[in-house]
Order: C-alpha cells, then sequence, then structure tokens
C-alpha cells in the first residue's frame, strides 16, 4: 500500500464532544493506569466517527495530547492501519474486497460498477462527494463472496446487479439493507444444507 | 460425517438466537462453577488430554501453551487475548463465532483466563468486524448482567473483565505479538521471540495469546470431557473444526466438521460440489491463503488434518478452503494473494519488506505473459530468502502460496513466458528521482 | 559466566551478552545494520544471522541473548548464503547512486556489499523512490537510500529525548520521517547523521565538500561547552571541514552536540590573520612589530596595579599558565580574572567547582536535584546522561528554578532560597529523600552562582550534603555544572582574585574603571563600560572584544594548537593541533613569550615542550591525562556564619547557537538559531 495521502485541506481545530469524550474517558478506564496509550485506536475512531469517517492533523494532535503521547506515534499509528482515513471520503464509503476468494466470484465486476457509477479512480470523492470508493484486501467474509463493505455494513452475495442497485441506492442518499442479496442465513450452504438438521427443523 | 450431537457450534446458521437465553438453553453456561472448582490443574490437564491444537493458523497444542504461564500470579497481572483479527484470506470462521455463538467464546474466555490465571481478557476484533462486536458486547454485557463475567464470576470466586478492542486495517496484528503491540497503542509490528508472551507479553506481562475458535470449543470440551474431544478425528489432529468452504464451489459454506476428513467430501457434500464438477477443480488452497495451493490430484484424497496436509507441503492453518477451478487463470490469482501480502507486510525487517513486492512484481508479470521463464528460477530463489529469515511467520505466509504455484504450476507459467532472456522496457519520460513504482496504478 | 561455542571455539563471557557480542569476542565478526551498542534492539535488518545448532532457522544474533551451551557458527555456507540473500534484498530498493552519495566510503552497506553483495542485479523490477524529508538546518535527507534500520527512530526516542521521529505508513512503502517534517528540535540531531548506516540522512553542512579519504583525520578535545567531549577534527589543507564524535565512555559515549559538531564553520569566518591597532577609532591592519611595540609601549607607562587580565572561555591551561607567569613576573601585577561576570567562586577546596559526581556517576545516581540548571542548554551531552539515568532506573528529578523544556520528566519544588532553607532545615519532603537516597546527585548552576543568594546557598547545600554524609570518599554528591571550557582550568591555576573581603575585586574594579590597560585573552563575554582603558586583545575571531580593542593580536583557535583543557569533572585532556592558524597569526603563548621577551623580563619557557612540561609539574592534578583525581571528604561549614538571603531564582536562558566567537561566526549556528526561534514564533504546538 502506498502511502496515505493526507488532505490538504485541513480543519484548525478539533475537539472532542461531550459525548464523545465521555466516551473516550469510559474507553481509556478499559486500559490499566499509566497504559492510556492503548487508547490511541479507539480514540482514533471515535474522531473518525465524529468528524465525517476521516482523521484530521488537529485529532490527531489532540489525541496525543489527550493520551499524553508524542504525536509522531499517533501518526505512526494512524498512518499504519488502513483503516484510518487521513483524507475526506464519502458519506458512503464502499469498500470492495478484491482478494483471491472474492475475485474468483467476480469481485472486479463490482469494481467496474463502482468506476462507473461513483467515480472513475478510488480514494476520489463522486461528483455530489456522497460517495468514494476503494478496493480492499480481504475482508473476512469469503464464504459470502463477492462482498462490500460500506460504512460499517457488509453487503454480501453480490453480483453486477444487485451492487448496481445498492450503489445507485447511496447515491441517492438511501440506506440499502446489508447483509446477504441472495437472500441466505450467513454462512450456511445457499441450498442442500447437510448439518444440523434436527435443530434447524425444531 | 459428523453427527450432529457431536457438533459444538450448534448456533452456526443462527437457526435459534445468539441472545443469552437462546444460549443457556443450548447447555452453555451450565455448571460452570462446578468446572471452575475443579481448578486449574484439572482444566489444563483436561485440555492437554483433549489433545487440542490452536484453530488459529499453527496449530499449538492449547493445553501445553497454557502451562506456560507461570503458576502464581506474582507482582505483574496475567492477562488473556483472544486473537480476533481473522484476516487471512479464505477464513471467516470467527465471524460467525462473535455472530452466533459469542456465549460460548465468553464463557471459554472465563475458564481460560482462570486456567492461566488473568483477571483481564482482551478480545481483539479486526476493526472491519464492526458489527460482530456490537453483537459481542451486547452479549457480554448480558453475561455481566446474569453475573457470569465481573467480580466473583459465575460464584466461582474468580473476577474477570473483558474488553472488545478493535484492530483497524492490519492483517499482520494477527501475528501475537503484533497483536500485543497493536493492543498497546503502537504499529502492529512483531517482536522478537523469545521471550514469549507467555513470560513477557501485554505491557510486559505473561500473556496468553488464544484464537477465538480454540476459546470457543474449551467450555463443551470440558463438559464433554477430554476424551470426547480426542475421540474425533484422527490421532493428534482431534476434535472438530468449522471449515470455510469459498471459491468456485456451487453452495460456499461454513461447516463444523471432523478433522481428517476428506477434502473431496467437504467440498462435494457440504458445499455442493465444485462448479462445473470434480473434474473442473484447478486447485485448492486449503488452509488460507497463506498455506501453499494443492493441484487436483492431491486434492482427490487428502485428508483435512494438520500432519496429512504437512506431508504434502502444505497446511490445515485456518482451515479455509478456498476452491479454484479449471475457469480461473491460477497464475492470477496467485499474484493477487501475493499482492495482498504485499500490502499487508509490516515492513519492520528486510526480507518480507523488500521481497513480498518484488515476487507480486514478477508474477503479475508472469500472469500477463510479460516475464522470461529464467525468471521462475529467481522467483524461487526469493521465495526462499524471505521464507526463515524474518522476525515473524509473515515471511512464510508470503512465501509459501508462491512456492505451491511454483511447484505444482511451473508449466502453466512455462506455457504462457518467453523463454528469451529478458529485455527491460523502459519509459524514457519518467524521471529517474519520483516514484516509480507507484506510477501505475496496477504496480502501485 | 556462561559457556559457549563459537565457531567451535569455546569461550566463556558475561552474563547478559547478545551472541552477537559473544561471536566478536571470540573472534567472529558480523555484519550489521540495524544493531547499535548504545540503542535498545530492533533486530529488523537480518543482516547478523547465525547459525545456532538446534534451531532450524537461523537466528539474529543481536537480538538473541547467549545462553550456556550454545552452539554458534559463523562461518558456514548456510549462513553466508543467509546474509547474501539479504544483502540483494537491501539492495533491491536501493538506488546505488553511490557516486553522487555523501556516504560512500564510510558507508556500511557499501561496505558490507564488497563482501555480501552480487555482482549483478537480479532485480528488475521498478525502483522504489521515496521523496526526500526536511529534518532541519542539519540533516540532509534522501529517503530512498533508507534501508529502515530504525537506528535512527530508536536514537530520538532512547538518547536524545525526543519523540519526533517515526516510520509512517507500512510494508515497502514505509517512510522514516519527523513529524510533518519539522526540523529536529535537539541539542543532539546530528548524532543520527553518524548512525545512518547508509547515505539516508547526512550532513546538510557538509554536503558535497569532501570524500572520507581525502581528509586529515585529527582526533582532540571539544571546547564548545565544558564537558571536554572527545572529538575527531577532520581537515582539508588549513580547512576544518567536518567534526565527528570520538567514542569516550567516560564523557560523550558516541554523541556529540550539534553545537560541537557544527561551529566549526565559524572557524573559517571572522577570522584575526593580521595585527591591528586603533588609529583615530578604526582598526587599521597593522603588523607584529608595530602591535607588540605599541603594547611594550603601553605596559612601561602603566602602572602595574593598573593593569588587569580577563581570560576568555575557549583558552587552554598553557596559555593560562603562562598568561599568569607573564602578569605576575613581567607585569608584577595579580590583577587576573577568567569570570566574565560576577560569579561567586569558592576555591578553598577542589570539590567546590568541580561535578564531583563525574558524568559516569550520574548512571549510578537514585535522585537528582538541579538548582538554578538547564543541564539541556549549558551541557547536552551531560544532559543526554541524566536522560539515560532516567530510562534506565526511573529516578525522580527535581528542580529549583523553572529550566524549560528538558528531555525528561522532573518536578519543579520551588522558585527561590526559601526552598533551600526548608530542604537544609529539613522541613521540606525531598530533604528526607535526599537524607534517605543512597546516591543523590545535586547539581548546581551558574544561574545561582550569579545571585546575590549564591554564597549562602552554596554553602549551606555543601554543608547539608556534608552533615549527612552524601560527600565521602564512596559518593561525592556535590556538583556545580561549569559552562565553560577554561574555567575549571582556570580556577585550578588560580587566575582569579580573590579577598576575603570581596569575592569579586577585579570586576569591581573593572566596573569603577580603575584599570588603565586591559589585557584580554580571548575574553570576548566580558561586560563593563569602557571609558579610557587601553584594550588589547588577543584572539582568534574578530568578535565583542576586538571590536572594543584598541590593539589585537591574532592568535590560534582551539583547533589549530595542542593544548590541555580540563573538563567539568576536573579530567585533563589533551587537544591536538589538526590545522595551523591562518595568515599571521601565532599560538598564544608564542605572544605572550615574546612580549616578554620585549619587555626585558624574559619567562623561563624555551619552546612548547618545555611549557608543557612546567604546566604539567606546577600542579600535581595534571600528572595523569584524562584521570579524575577524587578529593571527596569535606569540612563542615559553621552554619551560623552563614547570612539566610531570600532570593528568587531564575535560571538564565542562554542562547545555546551563539555562546562563543565561534559559534557566533557560524552561518550553520546562525541557522539553526534562526530555525529554533521561527518555531517559537510559529509555536512548536503548530
Amino acid at each position: 500500500m502506498s502511502i496515505k495521502k493526507i488532505s490538504k485541506e485541513q480543519p484548525e481545530f478539533f475537539k472532542f464532544s461531550e459525548e464523545n469524550l465521555n466516551k473516550a474517558k469510559k474507553i481509556i478506564s478499559k486500559y490499566p493506569t499509566e497504559k492510556q496509550a492503548s487508547a490511541v485506536m479507539p480514540l482514533l475512531y471515535l474522531v473518525q466517527g465524529q468528524n465525517e469517517n476521516w482523521i484530521p492533523l488537529v485529532a490527531m494532535k489532540y489525541i496525543a495530547k489527550f493520551l499524553n503521547i508524542p504525536y509522531i506515534r499517533v501518526y505512526e499509528v494512524a498512518t499504519f492501519y488502513s483503516m484510518f482515513n487521513l483524507s475526506p471520503v464519502g458519506k458512503y464509503f464502499v469498500q470492495v474486497c478484491t482478494t483471491t476468494p472474492c475475485m474468483i466470484r467476480g469481485a472486479y465486476k463490482i469494481v467496474d460498477v463502482c468506476k462507473e457509477k461513483i467515480c472513475e479512480n478510488q480514494k476520489e470523492l463522486s461528483k455530489d462527494n456522497i460517495a468514494s470508493w476503494t478496493e480492499v484486501e480481504c475482508l473476512g467474509a469469503c464464504v459470502n463472496a463477492p462482498m462490500m463493505q460500506i460504512n460499517d455494513d457488509y453487503f454480501e452475495d453480490l453480483d453486477k446487479e444487485k451492487t448496481e442497485e445498492i450503489i445507485e441506492m447511496i447515491l441517492n442518499d438511501k440506506q440499502p439493507k446489508p447483509g446477504s442479496y441472495r437472500n441466505r442465513k450467513s454462512a450456511e450452504p445457499e441450498n442442500k444444507r447437510t448439518t444440523l438438521l434436527n435443530i434447524k427443523n425444531a | 460425517m459428523l453427527k450432529d450431537t457431536d457438533r459444538i457450534f450448534t448456533n452456526l446458521y443462527n437457526d435459534e438466537s445468539w441472545k443469552i437465553d437462546s444460549a443457556i438453553s443450548r447447555g452453555d453456561w451450565k455448571n460452570t462453577k462446578e468446572i471452575l472448582s475443579k481448578g486449574k490443574e484439572w482444566i489444563i490437564n483436561e485440555i492437554k488430554l483433549s489433545e487440542l491444537r490452536g484453530r488459529g493458523g499453527a496449530g499449538f497444542p492449547t493445553g501445553l501453551k497454557w502451562s506456560f504461564a507461570p503458576k502464581e500470579i506474582g507482582s505483574r497481572p496475567h492477562y488473556l487475548i483472544i486473537n480476533g483479527d481473522e484476516s487471512e484470506p479464505g477464513t471467516c470462521k470467527d465471524r460467525d463465532i462473535f455472530k452466533f455463538e459469542p456465549q460460548k467464546l465468553i464463557e471459554g474466555c472465563l475458564i481460560s483466563s482462570y486456567a492461566v490465571g488473568a483477571h483481564t481478557c482482551y478480545i481483539y476484533i479486526r476493526g472491519e468486524f464492526f458489527r460482530e462486536g456490537q453483537k459481542l458486547q451486547t452479549a457480554i454485557e448480558e453475561a455481566y448482567e446474569k453475573n457470569f463475567l465481573g467480580q466473583n464470576a459465575c460464584n466461582s470466586g474468580w473476577d474477570l473483565d473483558i474488553h472488545i478492542h478493535y484492530g483497524a486495517g492490519a492483517y499482520i496484528c494477527g501475528e501475537e505479538t503484533a497483536l500485543l503491540e497493536s493492543l498497546e497503542g503502537k504499529k502492529g509490528l512483531p517482536r522478537i521471540k523469545p521471550p514469549f508472551p507467555a513470560l513477557v507479553g501485554l505491557y510486559g506481562c505473561p500473556t496468553i495469546v488464544n484464537n477465538v475458535e480454540t476459546i470457543a470449543v474449551v467450555p463443551t470440551i470440558l463438559r464433554r470431557g477430554g476424551k470426547w474431544f480426542a475421540s474425533l478425528g484422527k490421532p493428534k489432529n482431534t476434535g472438530t473444526k468449522i471449515f470455510c468452504i469459498s471459491g468456485n464451489v456451487n453452495n460456499p459454506c461454513n461447516v463444523e466438521e471432523e478433522l481428517g476428513i476428506t477434502l473431496k467430501e467437504l467440498i462435494e457434500q457440504h458445499a455442493g460440489g465444485v462448479i462445473g464438477g470434480w473434474d473442473n477443480l484447478q486447485a485448492v488452497i486449503p488452509g488460507g491463503s497463506s498455506m501453499p495451493l494443492l493441484p487436483k490430484n492431491i486434492c482427490d484424497t487428502i485428508t483435512m488434518d494438520f500432519d496429512s496436509l504437512i506431508k504434502e507441503k502444505s497446511g490445515l492453518g485456518t482451515a479455509g478452503i478456498v476452491v479454484i477451478n479449471k475457469d480461473q487463470d491460477i497464475i492470477k490469482c496467485m499474484a493477487r494473494i501475493a499482492k495482498f501480502y504485499k500490502h499487508e507486510s509490516c515492513g519492520q525487517c528486510t526480507p518480507c519488506r523488500e521481497g513480498s513486492g518484488w515476487m507480486w512484481r514478477m508474477l503479475e508479470r508472469m500472469a500477463k505473459g510479460n516475464a522470461s521463464i529464467k525468471e521462475i528460477d529467481l522467483l524461487s530463489e526469493v521465495t526462499k530468502q524471505i521464507e526463515g529469515y524474518t522476525i515473524c511467520a509473515f515471511g512464510e505466509g508470503s512465501s509459501w502460496p508462491v512456492q505451491g504455484l511454483l511447484r505444482h504450476f511451473r508449466k502453466e507459467i512455462e506455457k504462457r513466458n518467453s523463454s528469451d532472456p529478458l529485455i527491460i522496457k523502459q519509459n524514457k519520460n519518467i524521471p529517474y528521482l519520483i516514484d516509480q513504482h507507484l506510477l501505475e496504478e496496477d504496480n502501485a | 559466566m556462561p559457556k559457549l561455542i563459537v565457531n567451535d571455539k569455546e569461550i566463556e563471557i558475561e552474563e547478559g551478552l547478545t551472541v552477537l557480542q559473544a561471536c566478536e569476542q571470540a573472534g567472529a565478526e558480523i555484519p550489521r545494520f540495524c544493531y547499535h551498542e548504545k540503542l535498545s534492539i530492533a533486530g529488523n535488518c537480518r543482516m547478523c544471522l547465525v547459525e545456532m545448532e538446534k534451531s532450524a532457522k537461523p537466528i539474529a544474533s543481536c537480538a538473541t541473548t547467549a545462553t550456556e551451551g550454545m552452539n554458534i557458527k559463523t562461518n558456514t555456507l548456510k549462513v553466508e548464503k543467509a546474509r547474501k540473500n539479504v544483502m540483494e534484498l537491501l539492495l533491491a530498493n536501493h538506488p546505488l547512486d553511490c557516486p553522487v552519495c555523501d556516504q560512500g566510503g564510510e558507508c556500511d552497506l557499501q561496505d558490507q556489499s564488497m563482501f555480501y553483495g552480487l555482482d549483478l542485479s537480479r532485480f528488475t523490477e521498478k525502483k522504489r523512490s521515496v521523496k526526500k524529508k526536511y529534518m532541519g538546518p542539519l540533516i540532509k535527507t534522501e529517503m530512498t537510500r533508507c534501508i529502515h534500520c530504525t537506528r535512527c527512530i530508536r536514537f530520538a526516542t532512547e538518547v536524545a529525548g525526543i519523540d519526533e521521529i517515526g516510520a509512517i505508513g507500512r510494508g515497502e512503502d514505509m517512510q522514516i520521517t519527523t513529524y510533518l517534517e519539522k526540523a529536529m528540535e535537539s541539542e543532539l540531531s546530528a548524532n543520527v547523521i553518524d548512525l545512518c548506516p547508509v547515505g539516508a540522512l547526512t550532513s546538510k553542512p557538509y554536503a558535497f565538500e569532501a570524500r572520507p579519504w581525502e581528509l586529515k583525520n585529527t582526533e582532540t578535545i571539544d571546547v564548545m561547552d565544558a564537558v571536554g567531549s572527545n572529538i575527531r577534527v577532520d581537515t582539508y589543507g588549513w580547512e576544518v571541514k567536518r567534526i565527528l564524535p570520538k567514542i569516550n565512555e567516560d564523557i560523550n559515549e558516541e554523541w556529540i552536540s550539534d553545537k560541537t559538531r557544527y561551529a566549526c564553520d565559524g572557524l573559517l569566518k571572522q577570522r584575526l590573520d593580521k595585527p591591528y591597532i586603533r588609529e583615530n577609532g578604526k582598526l587599521i591592519k597593522s603588523n607584529w612589530t608595530d602591535a607588540v611595540q605599541l603594547v611594550i609601549n603601553k605596559i612601561k607607562n602603566t602602572k602595574p596595579s593598573q593593569i588587569a587580565g580577563f581570560i576568555g572561555d575557549l583558552v587552554d591551561l598553557e596559555s593560562m599558565y603562562i598568561f599568569k607567569k607573564f602578569f605576575n613576573k613581567s607585569l608584577n601585577s595579580t590583577n587576573l580574572e577568567f569570570r566574565n561576570e560576577k560569579r561567586y567562586l569558592n576555591p578553598d577546596e577542589r570539590i567546590n567547582y568541580l561535578f564531583n559526581s563525574t558524568i559516569n556517576g550520574i548512571e549510578e545516581a537514585d535522585l537528582i536535584l538541579l538548582i538554578g540548571t538547564n543541564p539541556r542548554q549549558e551541557a547536552a551531552i551531560l544532559n543526554a546522561r541524566i536522560r539515560k539515568s532516567y530510562v534506565k532506573n526511573k529516578i525522580k528529578i527535581y528542580s529549583i528554578g523553572d529550566p524549560g523544556e528538558l528531555t525528561y520528566p522532573y518536578e519543579i519544588i520551588g522558585h527561590d532560597t526559601s526552598v533551600i532553607k526548608d530542604i537544609i532545615e529539613g522541613s521540606h519532603h525531598v530533604s528526607l529523600k535526599i537524607k534517605n537516597s543512597e546516591k543523590p546527585l545535586i547539581i548546581i548552576g551558574e544561574s545561582i552562582l550569579n545571585s546575590d543568594a549564591a554564597e549562602y546557598i552554596f554553602k549551606s547545600i555543601k554543608n547539608f550534603l556534608t552533615k549527612n554524609d552524601k560527600i565521602n570518599p564512596n559518593w561525592n554528591s556535590f556538583n556545580i555544572l561549569t559552562q565553560r571550557a577554561s574555567n575549571v582550568g582556570a580556577m585550578d591555576l588560580g587566575l582569579y582574585k580573590i579577598t576575603k573581603k570581596d569575592n569579586y575585586e577585579v570586576l569591581n574594579k573593572l566596573n569603577n574603571n580603575e584599570f588603565k590597560l586591559i589585557y584580554l585573552l580571548g575574553a570576548d563575554e566580558l561586560k563593563f563600560n569602557k571609558k579610557d582603558e587601553f584594550i588589547i586583545y588577543q584572539g582568534s575571531h574578530g568578535d565583542k572584544g576586538a571590536s572594543i580593542a584598541d590593539v589585537i593580536l591574532p592568535s590560534a583557535a582551539y583547533t589549530e594548537k595542542d593544548g590541555y583543557y580540563v573538563n567539568l569533572e576536573g579530567r585533563i585532556q589533551k587537544a591536538f593541533k589538526a590545522s595551523y592558524p591562518p595568515g599571521e597569526s601565532k599560538e598564544d603563548w608564542e605572544i605572550i613569550n615574546n612580549i616578554s621577551q620585549f619587555l626585558n623580563k624574559r619567562l623561563d619557557i624555551i619552546n612548547k615542550f618545555d611549557l608543557e612540561t612546567k604546566l604539567i609539574k606546577s600542579n600535581n592534578l595534571y600528572s595523569k591525562e584524562s584521570y579524575i583525581t577524587k578529593e571527596k571528604n569535606s569540612s563542615e561549614i559553621n552554619q551560623s556564619k552563614i547570612p539566610f538571603i531570600n532570593s528568587k531564582l531564575e535560571i538564565k536562558q542562554i542562547d545555546y547557537y551563539f555562546t562563543n566567537p565561534i559559534c557566533r561566526a557560524s552561518k550553520t549556528m546562525l541557522e539553526c538559531k534562526t530555525v529554533k526561534n521561527n518555531f517559537k514564533l510559529t509555536g512548536t504546538e503548530g
């Protein structure tokens, strides 16, 4: 992965909202005293939640001060982990898994849909800034391949048409229904189930 | 086929409910107090008896691992860490445990924590599993409400707190010491071993790190006895395991089966067969992307257990089975896996940092037919320059799949690529000192 | 003492050594990039792999502790293959631009590739190139060359105590950078240049100046502060091209401060290379005959009591020795002073002006109390030791007065002398801590000695420590932190005038303009209002002293002569001549000797060697070089005789990059100062 691009436009100020401040304190209490540095990742998530799904530089400084650790350590963490966005993403942030198990079940068709409907380039905002997409590595839902993630939700068992439907919805600022798009439950075989039959019947 | 009564994860398909009451009705949290009252020694011994091997990939005997924790709690507290950073391509079993069998995991946490002397347990979940984490959090809260956790958990006299910690998209954090670094709020760079985490782990304290599935099967083993578990599967490869069958099969699914089941049975019976029929099978990755693939002739007979797969120079790994049929370009499939490893390398030590990108670029060219067949040997050498020379097992993980490809599909590569020595095509317009390898999208 | 076998040879080693160290003791050299003795172990370059019996994989020798019964092999095919493998991968994305790389000739990667590199590159992919990073005015970066050994990160975090360098991103795109490419804010920053095993971090001021094999190396002593860091001066002809640290475990270990390293371009600028005489208010170029004649005339026409001599900060022992002789014998004057402002001095015992615990001793301390000092600016290298001690033993550090940002956490316990009174009387909690501590370290800074309460503080603290047995043959906790290279020597040789009534007789007379003839021996920091005094300035740079002089006698700078210096611990060390004095300038002793000859009051010095011999004989402390005489017993002073003076204690901020004429002439130091000031203006918080 290439080094993350850091947004050129940066807000001048960041502060946790009252609610997040309380959450942050609660998070820190999960770790032993003097080990509050452990909370850096959860706090970066809080920032992302508060700041339209991306982390500005001031927020990294804010967290560094909050946890009493050097700025560079927060910066290192924010650039190391792929889920921290350092420049704005769309309100609907689409992540398409293209690793082999998804790839061999047609993940690149989903990518094509994203290219066509959202933006030609990944990690760039769509015309009305509502969505952006990116290719990601395995999201851990291989049995339900191909799949993609939009914000916190997984959309599984996709094909070209279903993906088009979903993308259309988000482009119109409508929340699509997460889960399998072939109406199957989680990772059970779609038909001809062979195990746990008596329980199913019960 | 395994009898339904011998299955541990009876709610694997969420036929009932993942909520605590339903879990209790399925037998979770039944006489937990009694199990705990039998003492640490008994628990560890019973797990040793069951011959349970870690379900996270390396297959290390769980009972033995637990016995490495100091017997007495000294000045440093002990920790139990549950590794739920499930990121191995082809694997999605822990996700279903979080979703549908959280109480099995939580009860397992209590028992295991007691056995290794931990009062704090962190469950490290990969960041993408946000919804799963939410469910697990609810499940933990339910358990607290029932006084199964917290102070004097289950009236056993043992205190235990469980916290969830989310990762943030780094495969390497599935390596136990990288996970500890990440939990300490740093980059996930694997540590040099020894010292092993059992003595110097989280915050420098004794720490036991186990996979989600390993811990989730513990309560059932103790309830039904180590002997029962050991009676399933094959010697030294005992018990049941959730297999994730993905790729080109008719019914991709997760299924709990005995170790030692034949691969063919798994695919044909449980996953509805290979798309296009068994004869259309090209290769199978038997244990998550880091395990070398097996060609069809081996797949015909192979049984799925740790030792049989090692004999075929592969491994059970996480039991994530990726089926690749003949409609797929096998070189491209492996190039994509190499790209995954290049993307996920932490960059700490030289062989993996420099080698993983090199392997991927060569494979990518081989897939396109832009390589010379002389480079096949070079690629093979590069894989061996990584394997065994790195800080953690990622080096093996990234080089084995490539080695597997070269072992079984060398002819495929030779067919596609020229035997002439490579002529490097230079793009003259590119000034030297800019990030050349980022210029082309598919090179980045 | 574990025994192990290295290459079939059994050796016995100290407990706790790594396999790499054990192999070295057995005479097997191990190539390495990331490993550095003074830094924590990273084990990431994988160059130091060796074969160990019973281990399937080769092991990283730097990261493995050597234990009883190990069987290590470093000379097998397997090991060689491992090293070649790693080397090929290191070079895969390395630009191989050695012809235009400043590290060339002293590059670890270049050297090792001679042994383990392939003669052709099998890597045919496009190479990675990484953007340069700004790291301040001293460090030039070429990050494409970086091999990610993380030595610089570990140095900044562990030794310098500033968490400003890190590795961002991951995998093959990992990049070393400072936070948002800010300059590194440390007095030790340039040490990362030495640590960098490749040409990723090189010296900006020295960029493309010379190749290492063209330079003449001279091992000598630094004079930028009183620590006496050991250095290596590299010269090309007359020019001092660069200064590097020389290892001395007792003083500077492997580090030197940025000032020590980079003030050297000041040796080329503002130099006095001809005698000057002031005519009609203007300094006019002259010659030695006229200048010396003028000096002699003035001396002859001035009463001895109206002649005074002042010694500068960078003067060596020989010059001070002959200067004192010259004053006493040739001029019949005792008006000598090395202090440039009123700073309390009690020369009764030698321990009264030394850093008695020694620099090495800092590591043993279990409590540190700073009184009116900012060691980070006053003695950066000593400060690094305090940090090392803090990191190693997690000791508690207190300060009286606010020193500003240091590189370790500390607690301010007060801002005036009443705290000291409380401590001495036992009513302060730190008082008990000092009493209970086995090896406390009390450091008194010059800021305190400048204050009205200096005598009170000095005596009462010393008394307190004596009474509580903290000054004894095993441990002397009483420390004075001197800032200037010449001062301890000047005190040893007695270049001051103190009477019972007046600690500052010469300075007081100077301020009352009672002198008619003032001889400045390299003294540039002296503050006084000149009236009709005739001023002779003898020194190397056209700085403050020269600007008020009536006659200038040009002399050699510290790199241009042999000379002894005594550091703040009282350790005598010899500096060696690396270059020669420019133009007509001469060594100080020569000039003074000449004048005495012309005065017909010859000193009995025949040549430099004679001077040296006489100097060493004059003081038995100087009999052994680099040796500290331990005088650690102290007699109690009657407490009732010392009146308490309530006074605020302020720590004087020193202009770190501008403390002496050489720094002030240096362009690099000016740049460092500007960058630092800009930091302050914009706020380091950004």
